[in-house]
């Protein structure tokens, strides 16, 4: 097959993925999007009989973009630009998860920071501010005090991006100093690890400790439901465990350019080599639809 | 192993067989970040400073 790959940097990730298509002796196009002009109805770009194109923008703005651009020209993309849209943003993230039933945990938004006080106080102390869009633990505020939210929400509100000023609060979830890393594909499971970390913040980008981790029954339902709430692809699902009552797993997060490195070096799995399969199916699945893809050439003005 | 030269400090910076366009690699050297701009023959710029959106 012939696989376009969009990327403007290729982190181990993207190197694991073009190895195994090579080693395969699948055709690669590299689409370095930093190089490429979009136009309404056609690319720069040489997307021209690809069979599939993976998103691995390292940009989330160049990511939501490009897959919209090749989605309208009719080329195949995964994951699909309404995925990345959902994913993209951790309102709409949380509201598709809601929306489905996957218990996720109780957020709100304001946009005032008025408002946001109120809802940290009525989530009470502990809590947790995040910005709607970010990664790998960024920007993310525990708040342990009303002095603290007070200061936080006028540092976000000041000196914020205006993606800043949409306050996402969250309660602080009880974990047990871990939470469960997942990458699926179309909802099944390629693997999973945990991240252990003496920090609330347990991503693997932080520092987190990583360990191959084994899917239960309710877990394995959880994930296959979170994808499909995201419009399905290729997916990072996070899950913390939590005691009581209710169900064992609550899921935070789908993430849409899924790193897996460090995935591919905690588990037993071939990552690279699943995703692989998975996208030859995938493009197999897109030559029985019979789409073209629209493009002329250089000489586009966009 | 080729090698390239550091925009930052000058220095040689070895280079493995397997580089790609668009990989970074960091000067032994300085510790300057590096971005592969081209593999054949290997040229190297500053890579581009973290931006806010970046991520999975």
């Amino acid at each position: 097959m012939k696989v376009g790959i969009l990327y403007s940097r290729i982190r181990k990730d993207e190197k694991l993925l073009l190895s195994e298509l090579r080693d395969r002796g699948h055709e690669v196009e590299k689409i370095d999007v930093r190089k490429v002009q979009f136009g309404l109805d056609s690319t720069t770009a040489n997307v021209e009989d690809l069979d599939v194109v993976v998103d691995r923008c390292l940009a989330t703005s160049r990511s939501l973009y490009a897959t919209e651009f090749l989605d309208s020209y009719g080329v195949p993309v995964v994951n699909s630009p309404e995925t990345a849209d959902v994913c993209a943003d951790k309102a709409k993230n949380s509201l598709a998860l809601a929306e489905a039933g996957v218990p996720t945990p109780n957020t709100k938004v304001a946009f005032t920071t008025e408002t946001a006080m109120e809802i940290i106080e009525e989530f009470g102390y502990p809590c947790v501010l995040k910005p709607v869009v970010g990664s790998w633990g960024r920007l993310m505020a525990k708040i342990d005090s009303r002095n603290a939210a007070e200061a936080i929400l006028e540092h976000k509100a000041t000196l914020g991006h205006y993606e800043h000023k949409v306050f996402y609060v969250q309660e602080f979830v009880e974990k047990p100093g871990r939470d469960i890393r997942v990458v699926a594909v179309d909802g099944e499971p390629v693997a999973a690890m945990t991240r252990t970390s003496d920090h609330w913040l347990t991503n693997a980008a932080k520092g987190g400790e990583t360990a191959s981790f084994d899917l239960d029954d309710e877990a394995l339902d959880l994930v296959e439901r979170a994808s499909a709430a995201v419009g399905g692809g290729l997916l990072g699902i996070d899950l913390m465990e939590v005691g009581g009552d209710g169900p064992n797993y609550t899921v935070h997060e789908v993430n849409h350019t899924v790193e897996f490195k460090a995935l591919n070096e905690a588990s037993d799995v071939d990552v690279p080599a699943a995703v692989v399969d998975w996208l030859e199916t995938k493009a197999e699945a897109e030559s029985g639809n019979g789409d073209s893809a629209a493009t002329d050439g250089e000489e586009l003005l966009v | 192993m080729s090698q390239a030269e550091c925009v930052e400090c000058g220095a040689d910076v070895s280079l493995h067989d397997d580089l790609e366009a668009g990989e970074i690699i960091d000067c032994a050297t300085c510790g300057a970040e590096l971005e592969v701009i081209d593999v054949s023959p290997p040229v190297l710029d500053r890579a581009p400073e973290l931006e806010e959106d970046w991520g999975e």
